[in-house]
């Protein structure tokens, strides 16, 4: 321990012993980091009202409440399919604008690639205002297909970027050997670019469906009525008072991120080795 | 045929491939242009249009006049300046020791960044609302570990909506800079050291000035998500804090004056712009939305 702590840490010969305070000072923010969210997990399985840590009786009384109220269940249930119907827009929209943008090289691709960054760099309340207006006259407030369209068009900088940034690492040669060959374009995208860029357009996709399943802004104000969402409900009942069941509702929204999360690292892991 | 023509064929079919190619990125481009730019614009007239259906500037006037919006603008950017060097603070430290790891250890470490990253806002918020109450673990622990006797106000104040969106921002920081840092060629370091640089001159010298492209992107970043921010803010303020998106939502929820929200909604974007803009002089904005990686 001694001489670990006399020992070099880096290339100016700082010891271990006087980074000590390094060393401390980054465990303790990595630990403010991870368990504020993670303590909401024991706690959702207590029995009180009061959210307890640790808890007193266990009990899963609060999950019992969230499973049995139609309301939730309703909200659950519209947060899924949104979740899932932006993916499956987001993804195939913003790999063929990111394979667009790429292959084209005409003069206004900047322009265009800007264009796809607004959602990013405008205020989301703006979005979420303008969606409401446009949605009123649209006659589409309150639908699926609206909160769809709105988080399609939040999910797709992050789509555009992620395949944008795979096909950065793509040698376009590639396709074109296989048109020298005959095959036309599509054809060529599809066995041949597609392919190698799938774990990108993967993580796209998983993001596309965070970015709506976790999304509250907009769905305050475009989602409701038959199809109100489960981060709706959430912050209308987090402005009220503490209810034990939005821990209950945390854990489960946690497992839905940490799932992701999971799916995402293992095709990044994946993407290594094929270089 | 002869070549020219031939030439100019080509040229035509290879401009032609390219515009197909663009039009490639239409549906995307469409759906933004209707969902957000043309909404957007929509607001943008609203905000120049008085009570009595005519052009004015009624809604800026009224901005500049009251004293309540003042307050609000200032709310909004002491919390984005709080929260950016809060984040700077707490962030470089830690993306400094990851950035110092053997792999594996590092991309473990890196796991407590990035867990927060991708967890809901909404069950982060939550979870320091819980946290932090008048009968929350903050208060109690305090209390049994005699820090303070009486339950503390830390939560619906400007302290507990700091706590919750630092606690938020900081992957946003700490990726950038660790990106940054990761690119650092450590030899620069050992030449720095051969050079006769202790560990403090050739950190400050050599490694700092090297990591400020990242660490500037990401503060630029949190400052700018700083001033659009609306759930933390409207959750763990309590309504002490009040910011102009807050005030926005406020303007439609409660009192439907679309003019008042979309001046406001206006001003936010114009600055949001201007910063990033001005930014842009500085340094390569892809940076920023890439995560500063390299």
């Amino acid at each position: 321990m001694l001489r670990w702590l006399r020992s070099p840490a880096t290339e100016t010969q700082v010891t271990h012993g006087r980074r000590l305070w390094l060393y401390a000072l980054s465990a303790v923010i990595m630990v403010l980091l991870v368990t504020p969210t993670l303590i909401v997990v024991p706690m959702s399985f207590s029995d009180s009202q009061y959210l307890e840590f640790p808890p007193t009786v266990w009990s899963t009384r609060w999950y019992g409440h969230y499973f049995g109220s139609s309301e939730w269940m309703l909200a659950t249930r519209t947060s899924f399919k949104v979740a899932f119907l932006t993916m499956l827009t987001a993804t195939p929209v913003g790999v063929l604008a990111a394979y667009g943008l790429h292959a084209s090289g005409v003069r206004f691709v900047r322009l265009a690639f800007v264009l796809m960054l607004t959602p990013m760099m405008v205020p989301v309340v703006l979005v979420a205002i303008g969606a409401f207006y446009a949605y009123v006259r649209l006659n589409i407030l309150y639908t699926v297909t609206g909160l769809v369209l709105a988080h399609t068009v939040l999910a797709l900088p992050l789509v555009v970027i992620v395949t944008g940034a795979a096909l950065k690492g793509y040698d376009m040669a590639q396709e074109r050997a296989a048109r020298g060959l005959g095959a036309p374009r599509w054809k060529a995208f599809l066995t041949v670019t597609l392919p190698q860029i799938r774990f990108a357009v993967v993580t796209g996709a998983l993001l596309a469906f965070l970015t709506s399943f976790d999304e509250v802004v907009v769905a305050m104000f475009v989602s409701g009525g038959d199809n109100p969402t489960l981060t709706r409900n959430m912050f209308n009942a987090l402005r009220d008072q503490i209810d034990p069941t939005i821990a209950s509702i945390s854990t489960i929204m946690i497992l839905v991120t940490t799932l992701m999360m999971v799916l995402v690292q293992l095709f990044g892991q994946r993407r290594r080795p094929s270089g | 045929m002869d070549a020219a023509a031939n030439r100019a064929g080509l040229r035509f079919d290879d401009r032609l491939e390219r515009l197909k190619l663009f039009g490639l990125a239409s549906p995307a481009i469409l759906l933004i242009l209707a969902i957000l730019v043309i909404p957007v614009g929509w607001l943008f007239h609203v905000s120049f249009i008085g009570a009595d259906g005519n052009f004015s500037l009624e809604n800026y006037e009224r901005m500049l006049a009251r004293k309540s919006y003042a307050r609000i603008f200032r709310t909004t950017f002491e919390v984005g300046f709080l929260t950016t060097g809060l984040c700077v603070l707490i962030g470089y430290p830690l993306a400094y020791f990851i950035s110092g790891l053997p792999g594996r250890l590092a991309n473990l470490c890196l796991i407590t960044v990035l867990l927060p990253f991708w967890t809901s806002l909404l069950v982060r918020t939550y979870a320091w609302l819980v946290l932090l109450q008048k009968r929350g673990l903050v208060n109690d622990w305090a209390i049994s570990l005699g820090l303070w006797d009486e339950p503390i106000k830390i939560v619906h104040n400007m302290t507990g909506n700091l706590i919750g969106m630092v606690h938020i921002m900081l992957p946003f920081l700490i990726l950038p800079v660790y990106g940054a840092m990761r690119s650092i060629d450590r030899d620069y370091m050992k030449a720095a050291a051969n050079l006769g640089a202790g560990p403090n001159r050739a950190f400050w010298t050599v490694f700092f000035p090297l990591t400020l492209p990242g660490l500037f992107a990401g503060s630029l970043m949190v400052f700018i998500l700083c001033l659009g921010f609306f759930v933390t803010p409207a959750v763990l303020g309590g309504g002490k804090v009040i910011m102009v998106s807050m005030k926005i939502v406020s303007n439609i929820e409660l009192f439907v004056n679309w003019g008042a929200a979309s001046a406001l909604g206006v001003v936010l974007l114009v600055l949001t712009m201007l910063i990033l803009w001005i930014a842009s002089r500085f340094l390569n904005l892809e940076r920023i939305t890439a995560g500063g990686g390299n």
